[in-house]
């Protein structure tokens, strides 16, 4: 027989230590989920949270518990919830106004309650002394942990094994678009743009646009292309960058440059 | 130190996730809240089986877990589908019903 089953279970200092530093963290890091504005912010902050209660699980004499928490809920959930984050929008910002009235302090007042009533319950509650897992973990605690899932859970286990199959498909469902149109590749392209040159459209609809910066004289993307006649050619300029206002103005040229497209307009106004 | 601290640290953050789900507006934010209440009613069943010395609460721990991998799995999908046709994540924005 094992003595510590006998005497109970007696918490180390370095136990104490560690719980009075991580739990703190571990509630700091919770309420990043009340008061922060940014969801990275709180997807990260609530990882750290995550891998604090591994660590208690470790703690707690359940080591496997505590490598499926690092694997589970920080390697898989939280990165998850990340690529929604990507998917979503990062900028995706909150609604201030109220929909029911004084919601927010009604709820804040009721989460107050709960803490006071889960605390005094777990606080006055008479609980039995603690025994401790030295002897149910003898053979170490994955094999224990293991005989229990595959002996009296065995069927809760397989159960487990469709619930993630139905959850897979079900994502799979959920995600999928139907296509309402005809694909357009790049054949079908190919042929449309030559049935409008052959029905006298522009030629410009069967030439390449110009990319940044070929003819001009400088070749990075925010500069546009010159055309023959030396103009500037805007469509050239990658949308993103235009729509950010960030194409390189005139005043940004060289002065040759500058000074060419004055002579363009020269000439104009002579030819006028 | 004893493991009542644990149980204790565990109701509180069940009842930040709780607000969290009560007052956040942003389906992923109240979304992380529902997995921060799962986590500490995980950790409720670890310090209950170190309590009385059996391994069956670190089990419904591991099922709580597998449960709500799926869960996120499906919800997320879920959120995804409703910002696609909707163009938002915001709880506030899902009344097609109210009259």
């Amino acid at each position: 027989m094992n003595p510590v089953a006998q005497t109970g279970l007696v918490l180390s200092t370095g136990e104490g230590v560690l719980f009075w530093v991580l739990a703190p963290l571990a509630v700091i890091g919770a309420l990043w989920l009340l008061f922060s504005r940014r969801t990275v912010h709180i997807a990260a902050s609530i990882a750290g949270v995550m891998i604090a209660l591994a660590i208690f699980y470790t703690a707690l004499e359940a080591p496997f518990l505590g490598v499926a928490q690092v694997v589970v809920y920080t390697g898989a959930v939280m990165m998850l919830f990340l690529f929604v984050i990507m998917l979503v929008g990062v900028d995706s910002s909150e609604s201030l106004v109220e929909t029911l009235a004084g919601q927010r302090w009604i709820a804040v007042l009721g989460g107050i309650g709960l803490v006071v009533l889960v605390v005094g319950i777990v606080v006055g509650a008479k609980l039995p002394d603690g025994v401790g897992l030295a002897q149910a973990n003898a053979d170490t605690n994955p094999v224990g942990v293991a005989r229990l899932i595959f002996g009296e859970f065995v069927f809760s286990f397989e159960l487990t094994g469709a619930l993630l199959i139905t959850a897979a498909l079900g994502a799979l469902i959920l995600t999928h678009r139907q296509r309402l149109s005809k694909r357009i590749g790049q054949r079908e392209l190919a042929d449309a743009k030559l049935a409008a040159f052959g029905q006298g459209g522009s030629s410009e609809t069967i030439t390449v646009t110009p990319s940044p910066g070929v003819y001009a004289r400088h070749n990075s993307a925010d500069s546009p292309a010159l055309d023959a006649f030396g103009e500037p050619v805007q469509s050239s300029v990658p949308t993103v960058l235009r729509i950010r206002g960030q194409e390189a103005g005139v005043d940004q040229l060289d002065a040759d440059r500058v000074a060419t497209i004055a002579a363009r307009g020269d000439m104009k106004e002579i030819d006028g | 130190m004893s493991l009542v601290n644990y149980l204790v640290l565990s109701g509180i953050l069940f009842s930040i996730g709780a607000v969290t789900v009560l007052v956040r507006r942003n389906a992923i934010v109240a979304f992380m809240g529902v997995e921060l209440m799962l986590n500490a009613a995980n950790l409720t069943f670890v310090t209950f089986a170190r309590m009385h010395g059996e391994l069956q609460g670190q089990v419904i721990a591991f099922f709580v877990m597998v449960v709500a991998a799926t869960e996120v799995v499906i919800g997320l999908a879920i959120i995804v589908s409703i910002f696609r046709t909707r163009g938002s994540a915001s709880i506030d924005d899902v009344n097609l019903l109210k009259s």
